[in-house]
Parts: structure tokens; sequence; C-alpha cells
């Protein structure tokens, strides 16, 4: 399988940050009060993701394990200072409309996330393309969910007027409350979406980077040396979880099984 | 073999009680209220109510189709809609109710699984999301072609009130909230039947007391706290909706802890927040912390020693 066109549709469907990882709640719920604003968001993350995935990868072999997570930040914060330098030249409507949040992509953990879990261990390409189909997943969850809330907290969609005279608009879609609404119906509507797939035979389980990517309940310590992109050389079967620990595979393999 | 042999397994004490049973009789309780409110705002009051009890009970029709478990027989969504429409306003538009109606059972309810399972009283939480949503509508108390402030705002506002107005009924609010006699009538009878009891009611309403004399700005003063009383939503929400069996705690301390805990929140909401009214919001914010109220007041096991403090 195409390799880029497996990153990006592992980004976009398969691990979409916001409805599968739930990763960068914070951005998420706080600037999608409209569907421009969600897009906005989604892309400047994206140009983030993909420019630091590529350099955390290209320099992954000059960066010491102890530091990396310093290296990460110093990397990230070098290109959301670009980012947002250029924001405020050419748009500074939205980067007023996004505000603090634009500063905050540093501590965005899909970012971080994707450095650590991805980038760090995988060839530049694959981990740009990693990046870009990441961002390109938060970006479609954030403009999805900001549509939405505009959509019934203001009647509108990108500023335009779509719903008839006579809607009322039910403020608290576009209020703190309405975000988690939005945001749980879809992930639920995704969920089932995928459990009808599944039924179907359609595979839908995750790619991963070569971990069972449920840090929280994981014993492998030492993520940082793995190389996924070396044992996808080597011939990687269907099953990535039991390649990335070899020490414990029986554990590995439950937490397979469990999912 | 003799009695004695018989070998079940727990529970040993069996209730009479029933859920339909209990909630029937809740209805009963909130018609002197809702009764006083169509006699006082008219038949539209009467329509408000029935849009409220019908989304409410065709809601957990269809979500019970869903799960292919129908429980719309425990009457409870009845309650729920009976509860939101008299906290609702008699000049909102028709939707309105529907849109509380479906949000009460639909969200608050049943995606949390069910009767026994919401966090919050689904009624109250339908009450806020409106009051938060469509903050005109919720707060036009007209009726009759005359628009008046609720006592409440009056009194916020620094004017007197009419408390023998209050008490009877005679003023503006919300449909079931305004006549302090229907409600007591209704308290009374619950109580009676024993389906609450004041531990959480007595609590709520002493602490209230004792927060507006010293926070209040006037004192002792009998009208002022008086009027306080029996303004407002407090009475509803004390009787009705803070004793609700799933949001209330179950431990005896942990129900004088939460009536105490909403007397002071309705206390800092009516005195220091920016609108009049609070309790639905005490009641809900305390809904949240109920968990935490009962495991404080979690009783020690017997033989299990004395708690350590």
């Amino acid at each position: 399988m195409n390799r880029a066109g497996e990153r990006l549709y592992n980004g976009l469907v398969k691990e979409n940050p916001t409805f599968v990882l739930m990763l960068g709640m914070c951005p998420t719920l706080a600037v999608t009060t409209s569907a421009m604003n969600g897009l906005g968001m989604g892309l400047t993350t994206l140009a983030v993701l993909a420019m630091s995935n590529l350099f955390i990868s290209a320099l992954r072999k000059i960066i010491p394990d102890r530091v990396r997570i310093p290296a990460f930040i110093v990397i990230i914060a070098s290109f959301v200072t670009v980012v947002q330098l250029l924001l405020e030249a050419y748009l500074n409507d939205l980067n007023k409309a996004l505000g603090v949040y634009i500063p905050l992509i540093v501590v965005n953990c899909i970012i971080l996330g994707r450095a650590e879990s991805f980038a760090y261990s995988n060839p530049p390409i694959a981990s740009l393309f990693d990046g870009i189909g990441m961002g390109l997943g938060f970006t479609v969850a954030l403009t999805c969910i900001g549509a939405l809330r505009e959509l019934l907290g203001a009647g509108e969609i990108f500023g335009y007027h779509v719903m008839p005279e006579s809607y009322t608009p039910i403020g608290i879609f576009v209020l703190a409350p309405g975000a988690f609404f939005v945001l749980a119906g879809l992930t639920a509507l995704q969920n089932y979406a995928k459990e009808a797939g599944a039924r179907k035979g359609k595979d839908v389980s995750k790619i991963g980077s070569g971990c069972s990517e449920d840090c929280m309940n994981c014993s492998v310590s030492g993520c940082g040396k793995r190389k996924i992109g070396d044992e996808e050389a080597a011939g990687r079967t269907s099953d990535p979880g039991k390649q990335s620990v070899p020490e414990k595979p029986e554990k590995a393999a439950d937490r397979e099984g469990s999912r | 073999m003799s009695d004695y042999m018989k070998i079940s397994s727990n529970p040993h004490v069996r209730s009479k009680a029933t859920v339909s049973g209990i909630m029937a009789a809740v209805v009963v309780a909130l018609m002197p209220a809702a009764g006083y409110g169509i006699y006082h705002f008219g038949p539209r009051a009467l329509e408000i109510i029935l849009i409220s009890i019908v989304s409410a009970v065709g809601t957990e029709f269809l979500f019970g189709l869903i799960r292919k478990k129908q429980t719309v027989g425990d009457l409870s969504a009845v309650v729920t809609g009976l509860l939101l429409a008299l906290n609702l306003p008699v000049s909102v538009p028709w939707w309105l109710p529907v849109i509380g109606g479906v949000f009460a059972i639909l969200v608050v309810k049943e995606l949390f699984g069910g009767l026994g399972q919401n966090f919050m009283n689904p009624a109250l939480a339908a009450r806020c999301f409106l009051l938060i949503s469509f903050p005109a509508l919720m707060t036009d108390f007209s009726y009759d072609g005359i628009t008046g402030p609720t006592p409440l705002a009056a009194l916020k506002a620094g004017e007197t009130v009419n408390v023998l107005d209050m008490v009877l009924g005679r003023t503006a609010g919300t449909i079931g909230e305004t006549s302090l006699i229907a409600i007591a009538v209704g308290a009374c009878f619950l109580i009676l039947l024993g389906i609450i009891d004041l531990r959480i009611p007595g609590s709520y309403i002493l602490t209230f007391l004792l927060f507006a004399a010293i926070f209040g700005g006037h004192g002792f003063d009998p009208a002022y706290l008086s009027a306080q009383l029996a303004g407002g939503g407090l009475m509803l929400g004390a009787f009705f909706m803070a004793t609700d069996y799933v949001t209330r705690p179950i431990t005896v301390g942990g129900q004088y802890l939460f009536g105490i805990f909403l007397g002071l929140m309705t206390g800092i909401f009516r005195f220091f927040g920016p609108g009049a009214e609070g309790v639905s919001y005490a009641i809900i914010l305390g809904n949240l912390l109920v968990p935490l109220m009962e495991k404080i007041t979690w009783p020690a096991a017997f033989g299990k020693g004395r708690k350590k403090p």
C-alpha cells in the first residue's frame, strides 16, 4: 500500500486525532464557535504539524534521547512563531478570532504526540505525510464541529444565513457547553459508522505507529527507541503490536485482543 | 421442610412501593400547582404543559424503540415533562417545551442510561439549557398582555412586593411557581405519603433563610425574608426537584449536606449573581456534587469500627 496515502487515510479516518485519539481537546472545544474559526485553527495546526514532523524526523538521529521533549518544543515553537507572524501579517481577523490559541499550538498534544510516537522513529517523508494526514483530520473535525455549532447556534455556515428566518438560534451551541454536545454527538456518529463498517467486514482498525497506542495501559518503556520504519522494511505483518514489543509477546497479544 | 430452612438471596425485605406508583403520586402532588397555573395564566398554560409532557413521553417512547426496552410505563417521563412545563413562563412559543422535553429525556436521561442513571435532574437541566439558549424568551413573564417583573426581580431592584399576593400566587412567574399554597398542598401530600421527607427541603430552606438574613441586606426583616421564600422557584425546587430520588444523596448526612449546599448556592446566586433567580442552577450544581457528598458521609459498616475522623 502506498505509504503516503496510507498515512493520510490514517490521519483522516482511522486515527482521526479529534474523534478517535481524542487529542487536542482544548482548541477543539474552545475555538470552534464558527466554521471559519474551526477551519482556520485546523489549517494553522496542519502547517505547524507537517513542518515540525518533517524537521523532527530529519533531526531524529541528532537529537539526544534524554532531551528530546525540549528539542521537540523548540522546533514546534519556532514554527508556531512563524505561523503566527504570517497570520498577523495576512489574516489578522482570523488571528484575532483565534487569539491565545495560536501560541498555545506549541503545547497542542497532537503535535507533541505525533512527534514522539511517529516522527521521532520514522523517515522524514512518511512523517511529513503523517503530519499532513493528522492535520487534515484535525481540520475536517474542527470544521465539522464549527459548522454544526454555527448552524445551530447562529443559523449560519461560514457567515452565510442558511436557516429560514423563523429559526431561533439555540444560543447554547456557540457557548462552551454546546461544544461538548456537538463533539460528543459527532464522535458517537463516527463510532456508529465505523461499527457499521466493521460489521460489513471493512477493516477499520488503527494502523498505529507500531504499538498499541494505548499509552495509559502500556508497560513498555523507552518508546523513543522504536524504529517502526525499519521494521517495515524488514517486512511487517498485519499485527504491528506484536512486532514492536517482542520482549513481551503475550502481553501485546492480550492488548490487541482486548481492543 | 420448615419455613426456617428456606434459602434465598437478598433482598429479603421488600417494599410495595413501585417506581410508577411513586411517580404517579408526584404527578398528583403537582396537580394543585399545575391547576393553579392554568387558572392563573389561562388555557395557554395547559397547552404548554401538554406539549411538554407529550414531547418528554414521546422521546422516551422513541428511544425505547431504539433500545428495544420500553420504559414509558414508569411515568418518570410524565413527571419530567410536567416539572419542565411548570418551570417555563407561559408566554414561550410552542416549540420551546418540545426542545426542552427532548433534551431532558434524550440527552440528560437516556444517553446516560435511563432512569436511575441520570446525574442531573432532567427537567432542571432542560430548563437551564433553555435559559442559556433563549434568555429573552425564558425571562419574558408577561401574561394577559401585562408585562411585569417577577416579585424576585422587583425585590432585587429594591421595590416592595405584596407578600400576600405571592403566597396566593397572583404574581408573574413561571407556570408552576407562583402559588405557594398550591405547592404546599402538593408537598404535604407527598410528605404524608412518605415519599419525600423534610431533610433536604428543611435544611435547604433554613440555610437559605439564614443566608438571606445575613447577606440579603435587610437583616431579619420578616416581610423581606418571607418574600424571598415565597418568590421564585424556591419552594417548587426544594420540595419537588431537590428531593428527586435519583439525583439526591442516599445517605442521611449527605441529604442534610445537600440541602445546606443548595441553600448556600441559591443565596449566592440570588444576592450576588446577575439574575434574580438561582434555584435551578443551585440544584443542578448540587446534583453534580452528590457522589462526593455520599462519599464523605458514607457510614462505616457494622463491625468495622468507628470511621476515622
